[in-house]
């Protein structure tokens, strides 16, 4: 089992600590509900340096990135991040992630739990005069999120952050080491990541619990990660994406650029299966009553099952049972009453507009 | 350090018993809520469930986590604590008091001595700390 460098910080901090993605990870510290509120109401720091950060160097990076993303690279500038998914060729997903623009090479954010299996889809599949670098363990990682965030993070860096719109990023010097700074994150409020060599990892949490101090900073946990990005509908690999389904079906045909000139790895597959139209789409549900649903439960409409439930959870900003599942067209227009079957009964529940959360500080 | 009544006994499966009489009543332990933290939904069993020991008597849901909730001993519920339905953070705040779950009358009075004593079950706790 593997730490990251602020494991000491996480047990300092009275974490509960638990296996995630082959690293030993807070699962929560005070709570997941006052830590998810902390994130909502002003800022909290996570610890991602789980999240996998591979290079793409060489002549052809950008040919290459643009080759196994669905994601149009070429719309993404020096300096600009986007989101973007890996697919196989029959256009079932490998991973969702995060590709930089760094100039002369891109940055890849992966999934934690995919480092292994992505880097050896990448390097299985690699073209041309390309070099992949992984620097997952010399790099740290850590998100800033919430309203305040950037009041506390502009305290620390030597860049104005207001210049930093949603989804850019830029170089500065955070306790005293090169740090790329974006405003992206996975929570729906305001915030930054920072990347920024493994040895600075306890003096950059320092400087960051120090200067968020006023505003009650604290850790948060992967199970308040987990309750904020649900409430944003934002996937999760292994519960709403994976090999077995499409970007299409989880509706991110909005990163899907099937219209990119050289195609991409399964550019063919999802061209056929948006021909053909998608027969089952994720979509969001609220309990009406105060049941909540879990993964794996089935979606009924009408008595019938109709899909299963991906992820879900009791959101702790609506007060209510919230979830994602696939559904079975017709049954996936906002307002549809499905049923969700919770030990043995039919809890009813609708297919809902998504964010859940509406009121997020995200720029 | 979780809290263990002396005036009660315990499941291996983390609920505690009150016995008074030919009822039992019965809740989770304090290092039960502590584990579970943040619990959201109480499912009570309906008045009048006929159990044997061991049965399912409801199921608690933490925020991340789904636990079941099983009967220490046989009987038919009697009782069950309504208050959970709207505020189930009663059960964190006050394992031992507020926050029970349901009342048994117990059909099977022997099953009381298998039950374990406070000290017992401090050991099986604290065993199963992480």
């Amino acid at each position: 089992m593997k730490r990251t460098p602020l494991f000491e910080k996480h047990v300092a901090n009275r974490g509960r600590i638990v296996p995630f993605a082959g690293y030993e990870m807070p699962v929560q510290f005070r709570g997941i509900i006052p830590e998810h509120n902390r994130v909502r109401t002003t800022v909290g720091v996570f610890d991602v340096s789980h999240m996998g950060r591979v290079e793409v160097r060489g002549r052809d990076a950008f040919k290459f990135t643009n080759h196994v993303t669905t994601n149009d690279v070429s719309a993404c500038a020096l300096m600009q991040a986007q989101y973007s998914i890996l697919c196989y060729p029959d256009g079932g997903i490998v991973d969702d992630l995060l590709v930089y623009n760094l100039g002369d090479y891109t940055l890849l954010v992966i999934n934690g739990a995919n480092h292994d299996k992505d880097v050896k889809w990448l390097r299985d599949n690699l073209q041309g005069d390309t070099q992949l670098v992984d620097v997952t363990d010399p790099m740290a990682q850590l998100a800033i999120q919430g309203p305040k965030s950037e009041p506390v993070m502009q305290k620390l860096v030597d860049v104005d952050l207001a210049a930093v719109k949603f989804y850019w990023s830029a170089w500065c010097t955070l306790a005293g080491v090169r740090t790329l700074i974006s405003r992206t994150g996975y929570t729906g409020e305001d915030g930054f990541e920072v990347y920024f060599p493994t040895a600075a990892a306890d003096n950059v949490w320092n400087e960051v619990m120090a200067a968020g101090r006023e505003f009650e900073i604290e850790p948060i946990g992967l199970g308040a990660r987990d309750t904020l990005r649900l409430e944003m509908k934002y996937s999760l690999y292994g519960n709403d994406i994976d090999q077995t389904t499409n970007p299409l079906e989880a509706i991110l045909g909005w990163v899907t650029k099937l219209d990119k000139p050289n195609g991409f790895v399964g550019s063919d597959a999802l061209k056929k299966v948006k021909a053909e139209g998608v027969r089952r789409k994720l979509v969001g549900f609220e309990m009406d009553g105060n049941e909540i649903p879990r993964p794996h439960y089935d979606i009924l409409v009408n008595g019938v099952k109709a899909g299963v439930v991906t992820s879900g959870t009791m959101s702790p900003s609506l007060k209510k049972g919230i979830g994602l599942g696939y559904v079975q067209v017709p049954h996936t227009a906002v307002g549809t009453e499905i049923e969700i079957a919770i030990r043995g009964r039919n809890a009813p529940a609708t297919v809902v507009t998504t964010p859940f959360y509406k009121q997020g500080t995200r720029k | 350090m979780s809290l263990v009544p002396k005036d009660l006994k315990y499941a291996k499966t983390h609920e505690w018993v009150k016995i008074e009489g030919d009822t039992a009543l019965v809740g989770i332990t304090d290092f039960a809520q502590g584990e579970l933290s943040d619990i959201v939904f109480v499912e009570l069993p309906a008045l009048g469930k006929k159990l044997a020991q061991n049965d399912t008597l409801g199921t608690v849901e933490a925020v991340k986590a789904v636990s079941d909730l099983y009967s220490p001993v046989a009987g038919e519920v009697t009782a069950v604590n309504e208050d959970l339905r709207n505020d189930p953070a009663i059960v964190n705040k006050d394992p031992y008091g507020k926050g029970w779950i349901a009342r048994v009358k117990m059909s099977n009075p022997a099953d009381r001595d298998s039950l374990l004593s406070p000290a017992d079950y401090e050991v099986l706790a604290a065993k199963s700390a992480h």
